[in-house]
């Protein structure tokens, strides 16, 4: 239960210019752990998440993951490639727009089988079979398997960019408001298959997301940024429903009934 | 002929060219740009194998040149005449009787020798092309050897057609290592290329680039272990040859259907017939 | 008697930053010890923290100054200071929560909603037994309790709350839009699990039920105002 961290920030600082966009920043991620952090825009919850996943390097201090064998990276000193295999295996990334993760001109399946493909796999039965068990899984139609996405709406797109994603079975992925921009009813449904997905054992998910409510039914855990800073952190239920700092109290009473 | 250098191009840029050659052939399969001159040639009728062959011909060398298999059509023709003028070295259309042979879109069917050279002219280099608009992506691609979505677009034909559709251009790898388009040959010809004793350039133009196959390396067309590559050709032997084992070419012959099947190697073919006489 | 629950010198104040940081004690020097298979009913005005005791005991509010100790896996466990991660082990093997609203969530069924709290085994059985024990019937197991009822939603909350078996149990107004007949299904529940030896922290104005379910009274009286 204890055991050592899955990933590990300290210290990040990071200007765009004259903004700190990132300031005495730590993070401490456990396998099989699901992470908020929630912020208003411009808080600089999404620019933590690049920083987390390697894509941007910050100014100061350095993230950490420990890989299955027990070892020890530096993520943003990883070469390259290493990062890159790291992205496509062992993490997965799902972005608030699926277009931005999905290829609009290959079907459902090639989007489900790509990141097989990219490890290895060169059997196109048993990657059919994958992708076909992953549309089951985020509940799209298998008829569905040869189409193209342009042919899905908004909340068929994010369940597969989420099917997409978790074919490889991730020890970690980064979500960054992933019901965002869809109606609530939409929300909802995908709310409850990102809960059951990533309740399975050894994900462990870091979720950037403005709504508090969405926060409160999927994260153990909570971390309010305010200009760059991580103002508050905790057990999700305490900070929402005994908040502490004066911005989280701020950002609480301003939902309605989170 | 008065008034041009050995084989038209100066030889300062077929100096620049020639260590573009060699980069390449040190990296099999590796994509090398080069500053691609005019050439009195339209973009598209091979001004990327002209250089190529320019750089690399000598006063003994004996040039072919095929265009889709034959020796006799215009852009076949031209080439090697523009050669025999502006460099007045021999030409032949015997596959066995040439040195280096300038090729549109075929490998002529008889085997070359590791005293031959084949140019292709290469109209898009990129394998990648249609899968990622962006250079800067397909050189990262190329660099870690990402060639994942290269699968996906032979899983995508599969899906769709139930086997792999790509005639021509079919992408392979080598060396184990880069993948590389051979330029619009058909799927028919990829074989061939694999531990090819000839040494195999491929110039491309308007694209600025050059990249080689060095003699004796190995070249895998892309697959899947239940779909393996294999090659399509007419189910007919050659009309005019009898020939069961060339690459054909569909010949429409009337206006009320009629069709015949002949080889698009004209050598071979021709060859065959003579020696049947 | 093991002791499983008990506090030492604890308070909570509400510090309202909102409202020029206006501070709001609520709970003082609190000093509460439950032992395994005993009932403590919390009794007292309106305003005395009842609640915020309950919340502070599950962790979901933050203890000021003091002690909150649980008997976690043989050891006490201080809520009051232990990171989000040991609460949430606490929570799933040792500490239940009955609150008074169900927090539904979204497309998964009552039957589902009580299954996943069970500790051991897929719990689909125990959990239909529950439900059936409280008096819900079959045909709504397979809804998602978000059109039920506020005493259905109640039933389904106790059922989650019961199925697991957690050694200390809280539970917060457990029969407050119950009928009589339910009401006599909570006391035997309450009763039978004093009997497995869990310890339970109850709010409960129902002066009958409170009879019939506490051991003892934790009597407590409203903090003065801040001055």
């Amino acid at each position: 239960m204890t055991g050592p961290a899955l990933l590990s920030a300290r210290g990040l600082g990071l200007t765009f210019g004259t903004i700190p966009a990132l300031a005495d920043v730590d993070v401490d991620l456990w396998p099989s752990e699901m992470l908020a952090i929630v912020g208003e825009s411009g808080s600089g919850k999404t620019t933590l998440l690049t920083v987390l996943s390697g894509r941007l390097k910050p100014d100061r201090g350095s993230v950490r993951y420990r890989d299955p064998d027990g070892h020890i990276h530096d993520v943003h000193a990883m070469p390259a490639p290493v990062l890159r295999r790291l992205h496509r295996s062992d993490w997965g990334f799902v972005h608030q727009d699926p277009r931005q993760n999905l290829r609009m001109a290959v079907s459902a399946g090639g989007n489900v089988g790509e990141r097989l493909m990219a490890q290895g796999a060169r059997h196109y039965g048993d990657i059919r079979a994958a992708a076909l068990d992953w549309l089951g899984q985020v509940e799209i139609d298998a008829e569905r398997i040869d189409d193209l996405p342009r042919t899905f709406s908004g909340g068929m797109l994010q369940r597969l960019q989420i099917a997409r994603t978790l074919v490889t079975h991730p020890r970690l992925v980064f979500m960054d408001e992933p019901t965002g921009g869809l109606d609530v009813s939409v929300q909802a449904r995908l709310l409850d298959l990102i809960r059951s997905l990533v309740s399975r054992p050894r994900i462990a998910v870091v979720l950037v997301t403005h709504d508090i409510a969405v926060a409160r039914l999927l994260a153990h855990r909570i971390a309010v940024m305010q200009r760059g800073r991580i103002v508050e952190t905790g057990l999700t239920d305490q900070v929402l429903d005994d908040p502490q700092h004066p911005y989280t109290q701020l950002l609480v009473s301003s939902v309605l009934s989170a | 002929m008065k008034g041009y250098n050995f084989a038209y191009l100066d030889e300062q840029t077929k100096r620049m060219i020639r260590r573009s050659l060699l980069k390449a052939v040190a990296i099999p399969g590796h994509q090398v740009p080069f500053g691609s001159r005019e050439i009195p040639l339209p973009y598209g009728w091979g001004t990327g194998g002209i250089q190529v062959t320019a750089s690399i011909l000598g006063a003994g060398d004996v040039l072919k040149v095929i265009d889709q298999g034959a020796d006799d059509t215009t852009n076949a023709v031209s080439i090697r005449r523009f050669f025999a003028r502006t460099a007045g070295i021999a030409t032949t259309t015997a596959t066995a009787d040439a040195t280096v042979i300038q090729t549109r879109h075929r490998i002529p069917e008889t085997p070359l020798r590791e005293d031959q050279i084949i140019v292709y002219q290469v109209p898009q280099p990129e394998p990648l092309f249609r899968l990622e608009s962006s250079r800067v992506e397909t050189k990262r691609m190329h660099g870690l050897a990402d060639y994942g979505s290269m699968h996906v677009k032979l899983y995508e034909d599969i899906a769709r057609f139930g086997q792999i559709s790509i005639s021509y251009d079919y992408p392979v790898m080598v060396n184990d290592r880069y993948l590389m388009s051979p330029s619009p040959i058909p799927a028919f010809d990829n074989p061939k290329m694999d531990m090819m004793p000839a040494l195999q350039l491929f110039g491309a133009g308007r694209e600025k680039r050059i990249y080689a196959i060095p003699p004796w390396t190995r070249v895998t067309s892309l697959d899947f272990q239940d779909h393996p590559f294999r090659t399509i050709n007419a189910p007919y032997p050659c009309g005019l040859c009898g020939a069961t084992d060339s690459y054909l070419d569909e010949v429409v012959t009337d206006d009320t259907g009629g069709r015949l099947y002949v080889c698009s190697d004209t050598d071979y073919c021709s060859r065959r017939r003579g020696a049947a006489e | 008697m093991t002791i499983m629950l008990r506090t030492r010198g604890l308070a909570k104040t509400f510090t309202l930053h909102l409202r020029g940081g206006l501070r709001m004690p609520v709970l003082h020097d609190i000093d509460l010890s439950v032992s395994a298979g005993e009932c403590v009913v919390l009794t007292g005005p309106s305003g005395a923290g009842k609640s915020t005791l309950m919340r502070s005991l599950y962790g979901n509010y933050r203890a000021d100054v003091g002690q909150i100790l649980i008997r976690h896996r043989g050891e006490m466990t201080d809520i009051a200071t232990a990171d989000p991660r040991a609460i949430l082990a606490v929570r799933r093997d040792t500490l239940g929560y009955v609150s008074q609203f169900l927090r539904v969530v979204p497309r998964v069924s009552a039957l589902d909603i009580v299954a996943e709290q069970a500790r051991d085994g897929d719990g689909h059985e125990q959990a239909r037994a529950l439900l059936m024990r409280l008096n819900i019937p079959e045909r709504l197991h397979a809804i998602p309790p978000a059109t039920f009822s506020g005493g259905e939603q109640q039933r389904i909350n106790l059922a989650r709350g019961f199925i697991a078996n957690h050694p200390i149990l809280l539970l917060d107004e457990p029969t407050a839009s119950l009928d009589a007949k339910n009401r006599a299904v909570v006391i035997r529940m309450v009763r039978d699990a004093k009997v497995r030896g869990t310890a339970i922290v109850a709010i409960c104005h129902d002066a009958d039920v409170r009879d019939a379910i506490a051991d003892r009274l934790f009597t407590m009286t409203p903090c003065q105002e801040a001055a």
